[in-house]
Parts: C-alpha cells; structure tokens; sequence
C-alpha cells in the first residue's frame, strides 16, 4: 500500500455518466450526498467535470447512440481513473437483454473495477462498494 | 537566509496554505453543519491539491497550449506574490514600497488569467464561463475599489498599508464608524464573488456549466488553480482584516488570537450568506452589484468625507 494510493482514495471526486437509465439509480447516487449519509467525510465529491474525475459511475443499460459518447467520456478522464457499475443495468443488463436498442453489458466494452447490483441499489451499498473500491486500490 | 525564510515558510508560502487550506475546510465543515451533515475532515483541502499533483494533466486538442499551460501558473504566482506583500506587512510589520493599489492590481491577474486559460481551452462551456466571468469583474472589482477609496478617505489619502494600519491602532478600527461599515459590506461580497462562492457562483457553475472556467483543466494544472484559491482563501480575509478591523494590541499572542477571532468570523459570515441564497443569474448579480451596492458605496463616501 502506498502513500500515493492512500492520497487518491481519501479524496475522490466523483463524475456521474448516465447512459441510458431510469433514473432511479441516478436519484440513488444523490441520496449519498445528502445529510443521511453525507459521503463529503468520506472526501467523495461530486464533479461537473470529466477532467476532474477519479471515479466514474455509470448508471443504465447501454443503449447503442451513448456507447460511441461514452467512450468519448472515458478517454477524456485524466488517468488514474476507476469506473464504477452502479445498478444492474450496467452489471448484467437486466430485463433489457437482447433488446433491438441495447448494447452489451459495460464490462464486455471496457475494463470495470467495480459492481454495485440493485435495481437501484440502495445508498448504504453504494457507500459499501466505494469502500470495496478504496480497499482494492489500496492493495 | 532570513528573508527567503520569510518568503517561503512564515508567513510566506506554507504558512498562508495551511491557514487558507484550514480557511476553505472551516468554510466547508459551516456549510456541513448548517446542512445537519458531519462534513470532511480537517486535511481535506490539502489531500485534494496533493491529489491533482498525481493525476494526469491533459492538454485538450486544438488548444492555444502556451497559455492553456501559463494560466495557472501566472495566476499562482501573481497570488503568492499579493501574499507575501500582505503577510510582510500585516505579520512582521516590514513596509514594501508598494500600497494598496499595487494590491489591488495583483488581485486583478488571476481572474484576467482565469479568463485567458479558459477561453484558450476551446471549449464551449469555458468560454460561456469566462464571459460570465468577465461580467463578474465588471461587477466586483468596481465595488472593491469603492471600498478602498472610503478606506483611503478615511486615512487622509494615505495608500501605504502599514500606515492604514498605524492610522487604526491610533485612532480605533474603522469598522466601527459608519462608512467604515459600509465599506466592510462592500469587501464581504468582494470576497464572496472573487472567491467564486454560491450566490456568485455563475462563472464556476458546476451543474449549470460543469465548473465553467476549470472544465478543461486537470491534475497538477487544476492544481495550481487550487492553490492560488486556498491562499486567496487566507489573504482575502487578511485584507479585509487589515484594512478594517486592526485592532491596537501590543501582546504578539493576542494580536494572533483577535486575527484568528476575525478571520472565522469572516468565514462564517461568508458561508451564511452561501447556505441562505441560491445561485444567482448574472443579469441578477450586476444588478445587485450595480444598483444596490454601488449606491450604498456612494453613501459610505459621502459619509466618509463628512467624517462619520
């Protein structure tokens, strides 16, 4: 574990790329920065900016216009950067598979360091599966 | 061997980024509170800047790379220098030969540097931002120099900084007359505007604009932005302290411990006035700039000359 890997997970700035949900996980994600929960102790952030990321979290099922943008997005993230499934969509699909419109699930387009199932997960697992992300980056 | 101490350690460089870093988080940890949330711990704002300085710096295609690059470094180094000026006077007592205007002067670079490095980043939504910007200039440096002439009023034209502040410890702090009051109101929403905080927020508009005039920057670029903000975020306080609130202690202790009383004072005037307001429109913000503030400026100079 090195002290660069311990600066990065203690401050994480957070960057929400839907594409193509319900927005049910998308509200869910909100919910963790909200007094309940409060992730700002935590040092997670919510950035405007995909050059100010350090984890991008992506909510929906891909759906074929947002691939070709999506992948715009994620090159234009500064490296080191972690990408986060949030939902079931983006984990497996879910009811939307094999659909006429739909993609296939994130993690056949590009590498994904971490699952957050649920449909829509709730915040208290969104927070466990950061920490899950903190502790794999810290190894 | 002294002076490059003074510059660099106390009360230069490290010192006024440990105040402002623990300035930005005390502001942070307000806004927390007032919103029933626990809020970041107290290193935050360092591990963020120590953070940008890992990460990856991208230069967007098609960008003026020159200034795209000098940008943040020139206003760094444009704040730095305001500090040192600041801090050698306020802390050591020394006198540059410089006064307040050349201040105000350096407090102008790094919103025109601001400006430049977003639009030489070709991007859309930096350039609306740094039209905003510019418009918020036009608003809030005009203000501020309407409180600094009710400061130089009250002094006898006097623009030499340690002399504003002999001239308080003399003859009482001008907070405490009415004009001074009112120059103070007037250096508050100067610093919440320059400072790019919520009701002044429109040229950094994170959800609006995705951070307007930062978007195109990262790692150690954005870096740099952070730091000249977390040393305006010990300075600007400091200048207003300086200019309005200096009190005639003698002790050394307990000059820092009224410094340290006014300056979250301060702070927590700002970040009130950031949790009870909304994101104001810049149409909003130049009236309120231009058809509030300025006359009660007008008023405080009026005041001023008669001597209240």
């Amino acid at each position: 574990m090195g002290i660069k890997e311990k600066i990065l997970t203690k401050s994480l700035w957070v960057f929400h790329a839907s594409v193509g949900s319900c927005n049910n996980c998308d509200i869910e994600i909100l919910d963790c920065l909200t007094p309940r929960f409060d992730v700002e102790r935590l040092g997670i952030q919510l950035v405007g900016s995909i050059r100010h990321a350090d984890v991008i979290l992506v909510t929906g099922a891909m759906n074929k216009k947002a691939l070709k943008r999506f992948k715009k997005v994620c090159g234009q993230a500064p490296k080191p950067c972690f990408i986060v499934a949030v939902g079931i969509c983006p984990c497996s699909m879910h009811m939307f598979k094999g659909s006429y419109s739909m993609q296939s699930p994130l993690d056949e387009i590009m590498p994904v360091d971490l699952y957050i199932p649920g449909c829509p997960p709730r915040p208290e697992a969104i927070i466990a599966g950061l920490a899950k992300l903190i502790n794999k980056v810290n190894k | 061997m002294k002076a490059l101490f003074n510059y660099l350690i106390f009360p230069g460089f490290i010192f006024s980024l440990v105040i402002g870093g623990m300035g930005w988080w005390l502001e942070r940890k307000f806004t927390a509170r007032f919103q029933y949330r626990v809020g970041p711990p107290w290193y935050q704002t360092f591990l963020d800047i120590l953070k940008l300085f890992l990460k990856e710096t991208i230069i967007p295609g098609g960008a003026s790379k020159i200034l795209f690059i000098l940008s943040p470094l020139l206003t760094f180094s444009a704040v730095l220098m305001f500090n040192l000026m600041l801090t050698e006077n306020y802390f050591l007592d020394k006198s540059f030969v410089g006064d307040i205007l050349v201040m105000l002067y350096l407090l102008i670079i790094p919103s025109l540097f601001i400006i430049l490095g977003a639009s030489s980043s070709r991007n859309p939504l930096a350039l609306v931002g740094a039209s905003r910007e510019t418009k918020l200039m036009l608003s809030y440096e005009f203000i501020f120099i309407i409180s600094l002439v009710i400061i130089i009023i009250k002094s006898n034209g006097n623009l030499m900084l340690a002399d504003i502040l002999n001239n308080q410890i003399n003859r009482g702090m001008y907070l405490k007359s009415a004009s001074g009051t009112i120059g103070f109101i007037l250096a508050l929403f100067y610093i919440q505007a320059k400072l790019g905080i919520v009701p002044f927020d429109a040229a950094e508009a994170e959800q609006e604009i995705m951070s307007g005039t930062a978007i195109e920057y990262s790692g150690p670029l954005l870096g740099f932005y952070r730091i000249a903000k977390t040393l305006l975020y010990f300075s600007l306080p400091l200048f207003v302290i300086a200019l309005f609130g200096q009190i005639a202690i003698n002790n050394p202790l307990h000059k820092y411990s009224a410094f340290v009383i006014e300056y979250v004072l301060i702070l927590l005037l700002i970040s009130v006035i950031k949790n009870i307001n909304p994101r104001l429109r810049i149409k909003e913000i130049l009236g309120f700039f231009w058809f509030f503030l300025f006359p009660l400026g007008i008023l405080g100079i009026i005041l001023a000359i008669k001597g209240l």
